[in-house]
């Protein structure tokens, strides 16, 4: 595991489109190693969570924090949610067109507004949610470009 | 036994007619638990967890008979305030609840204890042991206070002229055309002023006020929660909890470095009619001056345009004082008398870089206002620093309360912990 993790590690630097990993003030969040030896065999999901974790370090971290775990009761957490996990579709608006309405999660209620990113690519937008898909204990499908592409033309 | 004992020594000391006496006799017979609660304190201090409510423990008051109020954020069965009696060792346990209603705001004077749900605030006559008459005739003093998505808190305050002051958060964080959003433009003449982003001042015995009853005694202020009435020049002072994600909305002109440590967290000293400027500017705390925000022309490097008040105090970015109390006590030695202690609930809007706060501060006074460098009082409310850099804390202090016997009560509105700290010099 720990190597597999240090291997991860080496694509991300290779990957990284000169964002070196050792010059951040803070490490960018690595996905787990699970979703590392995954990613050994499927480069392009790789080159995606790399991608991904650059995108949320720049737009998600303040309010989802490092650990995606949000801020009770305010922002709400990315872990285990059917928010995160469930219908992409769902989680692209989220994303395209924001969310103005109050959630319950585990019995906790988060009323600050998401604001729209639609300002990001269908492929950025796609990155961070295979990113957040397979990051803080999350284990699910990659989002596809075509699949934003797709909500972002119903918003128009 | 002991209480005979304590009381035997009360009577000696009334005899000696020292009211020093007695409070040391007092504080004798509380005992710090023997890890302070957890807590990091000044030499001499000690703390003791007084009670486990488990809800969101906001603000709390305590009546001069010694009766504990804790308003919760959320009503936790049934009850959205709750009732503590102490232990002679200090101790106290819930014994009653009232109150259908969450909420942030808990104060008493002359008399009534005064409760603030986010829309409205309530009053309810206390007897002459401090307790509440009749916990199901709450009197509405004002109502239909506007609240949004953020900022809800309704904190209150009296003067000693029966004014009641009720703070209305901003339901924004700077009056963007989209809030929060990248590069959105601030909104003209910003229409949330007219009824929030301020402190209101309504009459403390008047029924069923609303806005046209009270009147704006102050303005631009994002979103205040720990306010008090400094006793010593009868002025109302109140932390702001300043703007957000400087970085996140204009990348171009703030690092994420920056953004976590701008702007300050602001103390104001408030008269009537004061303009604390927000949404168009804030406070940097490096440059020491007013500068103009973002969404309304300013880059980082321009001061403000427009003559706005002057902070009387600035402490380190995103921290959230949600409690001010002036210390009015006898028993904690005498450079925090007439001081601010102050309740920093901690980050959220620091990532990538460590959170901070969720610690209370002092902040020394002289002749009502703020005098020489604040400092950490109580800290490790978190658990741990590693928990306070995540911002995974376990305890997050809110309300602050001054016992009769001058001990400092603290609220944790995170699991509910209510805190006493005592100085124990004398034991």
């Amino acid at each position: 595991m720990i190597f597999s993790k240090q291997f991860f590690l080496g694509i991300a630097l290779v990957a990284g489109a000169g964002l070196t990993l050792q010059a951040q003030h803070r490490p960018i969040p690595k996905a787990p190693a699970k979703a590392a030896a995954k990613t050994a065999a499927d480069p392009a999901l790789a080159a995606s969570l790399t991608r991904g974790a650059v995108v949320y370090k720049n737009v998600c971290i303040t309010c989802h924090q490092a650990d995606g775990g949000g801020l009770p009761p305010i922002n709400p957490p990315l872990i285990k949610t059917q928010y995160v996990l469930g219908d992409k579709a769902r989680l692209s608006h989220i994303v395209l067109a924001g969310l103005a309405e109050p959630i319950e999660i585990d019995g906790e209620e988060y009323k600050q507004h998401m604001p729209a990113q639609a300002y990001l690519t269908d492929q950025q937008i796609a990155d961070v949610l295979t990113y957040v898909r397979n990051s803080f204990g999350n284990k699910a499908s990659a989002v596809q470009v075509a699949e934003v592409k797709a909500v972002r033309a119903t918003l128009k | 036994m002991r209480s005979t004992y304590s009381r035997l020594l009360l009577g000696t000391a009334a005899l000696a007619g020292s009211a020093l006496l007695y409070a040391s006799q007092t504080n004798v017979r509380v005992a710090p638990d023997p890890d302070n609660a957890g807590l990091k304190l000044p030499a001499g201090f000690g703390a003791l967890k007084v009670a486990e409510t488990g809800g969101k423990a906001r603000h709390i008051a305590i009546t001069p008979q010694g009766t504990i109020y804790v308003k919760l954020n959320r009503v936790k069965d049934g009850k959205g305030i709750l009732v503590l009696h102490s232990q002679p060792n200090g101790k106290a346990t819930v014994t009653s609840g009232f109150g259908d209603y969450g909420g942030t705001g808990m104060y008493v004077k002359s008399g009534y204890l005064y409760a603030s749900s986010d829309h409205d605030v309530y009053r309810y006559k206390l007897d002459d042991r401090g307790e509440v008459v009749d916990p199901a005739k709450a009197e509405l003093l004002v109502r239909g206070l506007k609240v949004g998505s953020q900022h809800e808190s309704k904190s209150i305050v009296l003067d000693n002229d029966n004014n009641l002051y009720v703070n209305v958060g901003a339901y924004a964080n700077a009056c963007q055309e989209q809030d929060r959003t990248r590069g959105s433009k601030g909104i003209p003449n910003c229409p949330i002023l007219d009824s929030a982003g301020g402190i209101w001042q309504f009459k403390a015995s008047q029924l069923n006020q609303r806005y046209a009853q009270g009147t704006r005694y102050a303005t631009g202020l994002r979103n205040v929660v720990g306010l008090d009435w400094n006793p010593q020049d009868n002025q109302l002072f109140v932390m702001q909890h300043g703007r957000d994600q400087l970085h996140d909305n204009w990348p171009a002109l703030y690092t994420d470095q920056q953004s976590a440590t701008l702007p300050a967290e602001c103390m104001y000293a408030l008269s009537k009619g004061s303009n604390a400027g927000w949404p168009y500017i804030y406070y940097d705390p490096q440059r020491k001056e007013v500068m103009q925000g973002p969404e309304y022309g300013g880059d980082g490097k321009t001061a403000a345009k427009g003559d706005y008040l002057k902070p009387a105090a600035a402490y380190p970015a995103h921290m959230a004082p949600n409690g001010l109390l002036f210390y009015t006590g006898n028993m904690f030695p005498a450079k925090y008398r007439n001081g601010a202690f102050i309740a920093f609930h901690g980050s959220w809007n620091r990532a990538p870089e460590p959170q901070a706060g969720y610690m209370v501060a002092f902040q020394p006074f002289k002749d009502g206002k703020p005098s020489g460098q604040w400092e950490v009082f109580a800290d490790n409310f978190s658990g741990s620093a590693e928990k306070t850099a995540s911002g995974r804390a376990d305890h997050r202090p809110c309300g602050l309360a001054q016992g009769p016997d001058g001990s400092l009560y603290v609220s944790d509105d995170s699991k509910g912990t209510i805190y006493r700290i005592v100085y124990n010099a004398k034991k």
